[in-house]
């Protein structure tokens, strides 16, 4: 490990962070411009160019807002409530890797902040952490509207990791790998993308990463119609935007993996045909991962204005009853053409 | 039992089939409904920067008129506050002095004329009352105050402000 090696992965880690905290942000201006949109209004428009300083606005009057802890609430809890989740939303992205190599001056820079050989436990073990943050929250506010919504975000992230650990290993069957850089390399061009040989496993990773984001038709926890505000509904000032903005990102991170694990991460159509020099590949490679992953994180949106919220029952039905035989299912009938394949084709 | 009108629909609740239990393509469905509606124009419109067009025949606030000379139109006669429905109208005449035959087109005129905006409901009957051709409903929105007193529109508000008939008919020749 020699200092320069360091300096490299700090700045990686320092542009990622950025770069995650910024699309969290610009996505709720983007999801209430999309609600406006789809619903024929203008979303806001009024600070700056087409309300391109909303964001600042409303982060600015979240900190300027009263801060309130319950008297009742269990301090030291309720303030690592949105602690935990904000950290574990950031600390997720660690092992996406963002692009292929950079060669600068004969130093190869990896666009990837670790690349572990297990990354995709490592996300699913962050991930699960994540539900901490709410439930720890909801139990120390002392409400019962909160506790329900953290009881709720637990059994919900419980029953959904399942089936997305289920349609994951599907795609293990296929790829024979944990590591995130290798899955992402194997996926090089347009005809290797995961998506085409596991198109069911995509989608319930899908649907479980809508009920793990806790975003509609899945966002039981938060559920305003019933639940006041959920989880948070004793929380205030930045706290609270500390929730909303934890939601943001992971929005951005499930996006990033759904692009990664399915659509080819940074590979792109004709990427070999083009003959320009490989930091460029690289260079365009990141491009399109990130239009992919904006694609993804304008799919969560639209789904969101389009579709109502389930029932909790509903919601126990789909993961349990529907998704989980699915997974399964898909897990045989990979392991089934594969070996077909293999005995037969090779 | 057969329905008079015909247009009794009896609701069938049958369990969803495969299909229907998948989700997926009613989902597809509405996603498509939602992306049109993406694309649609959008009616909003931005006000302070966009105003819709009034309609012609708008009645706004009230305007006291003048002749062609710039002399008041209005002789006091009272047929405009006899004619409101909201009572909102209320003057004071005056007799006309030697010398003001420039100010005032009739002999007798209001010394004092004050429409209550609060009272008022715009209806324009003043208007269709005037013998004189002296109030018109013509002018802007009549804006808030904040206080009650306010809202009673004096002569200094009213009566239109003095021009040159000559320029104007120039101006609108050229």
């Amino acid at each position: 490990m020699e200092g320069a090696f360091i300096l490299e992965k700090l700045i990686l880690v320092v542009i990622v962070f950025t770069v995650s905290l910024v699309i969290a942000m610009y996505s709720t201006l983007a999801e209430r411009k999309i609600a406006g949109f789809m619903q024929d209004r203008y979303g806001p428009n009024r600070a700056g160019f087409g309300g391109l300083l909303q964001p600042l606005c409303d982060g600015g009057k979240f900190f300027f807002k009263e801060e309130i802890i319950p008297a009742g609430a269990h301090r030291s809890l309720f303030i690592l409530g949105p602690t935990l989740a904000i950290i574990t939303a950031c600390i997720s992205s660690a092992v996406i890797p963002w692009g292929q190599t950079l060669d600068i001056n004969g130093r190869q820079i990896t666009l990837q902040v670790a690349d572990i050989n297990v990354g995709v436990l490592y996300i699913f073990g962050v991930v699960a952490l994540g539900v901490y943050g709410i439930m720890l929250g909801g139990w120390a506010s002392n409400n019962k509207f909160s506790l329900l919504g953290a009881i709720r975000a637990a059994s919900q992230s419980i029953s959904y990791e399942i089936g997305m650990g289920l349609s994951i290993i599907a795609l293990l069957m296929v790829t024979q790998t944990l590591s995130m850089s290798e899955i992402v390399a194997q996926q090089s061009g347009f005809v290797n993308w995961n998506i085409w040989v596991q198109p069911l496993g995509f989608l319930i990773f899908m649907t479980c990463a809508f009920a793990e984001c806790n975003r509609v038709p899945f966002d039981l926890p938060e559920c305003e119609t019933e639940l006041v505000g959920g989880y948070h509904t004793e929380y205030s000032s930045m706290k609270l935007g500390l929730y909303m903005f934890s939601e943001y990102i992971n929005m951005f991170v499930s996006s990033a993996l759904m692009a990664a694990l399915y659509f080819g991460g940074y590979n792109f159509p004709f990427m070999h045909d083009l003959g320009l020099s490989p930091n460029w590949i690289t260079i365009l490679g990141v491009v399109a991962f990130f239009i992919k992953i904006f694609g993804f994180i304008f799919f969560f949106m639209w789904i969101r204005w389009t579709l109502p919220r389930f029932r909790y029952d509903q919601l126990m039905n789909l993961g349990w009853k529907m998704l989980i035989p699915l997974a399964i299912a898909n897990i045989v009938l990979t392991g089934i053409i594969t070996i077909v394949k293999d005995t037969y084709f090779a | 039992m057969q329905s008079l009108s015909n247009r009794k629909k009896v609701l069938e609740q049958k369990p969803m089939n495969f299909w229907e239990r998948m989700y997926l393509p009613a989902i597809a469905k509405g996603l498509g409904i939602t992306i049109r509606h993406f694309f649609k124009k959008i009616p909003t419109v931005k006000y302070p920067e966009e105003k819709r067009p009034y309609s012609k025949n708008f009645r706004g606030q009230h305007s006291l008129k003048r002749d062609e000379a710039g002399r008041e139109r209005c002789t006091a006669c009272g047929l405009c506050a006899l004619s409101c429905p909201a009572e909102a109208i209320t003057m004071i005449a005056a007799e006309r002095k030697k010398g003001e035959e420039a100010l005032y087109r009739e002999e007798k005129y209001a010394a004092v004329y004050e429409i209550n905006m609060l009272r008022c409901i715009f209806c324009g009957l003043c208007e269709e009352a005037c013998p004189k051709e002296a109030i018109y409903l013509d002018g802007p929105h009549v804006t808030a105050e904040y206080l009650r007193k306010d809202f009673i529109y004096g002569k200094d508000k009213l009566v239109e402000p003095a021009f040159d008939i000559k320029k104007l008919i120039q101006d609108k020749s050229n």
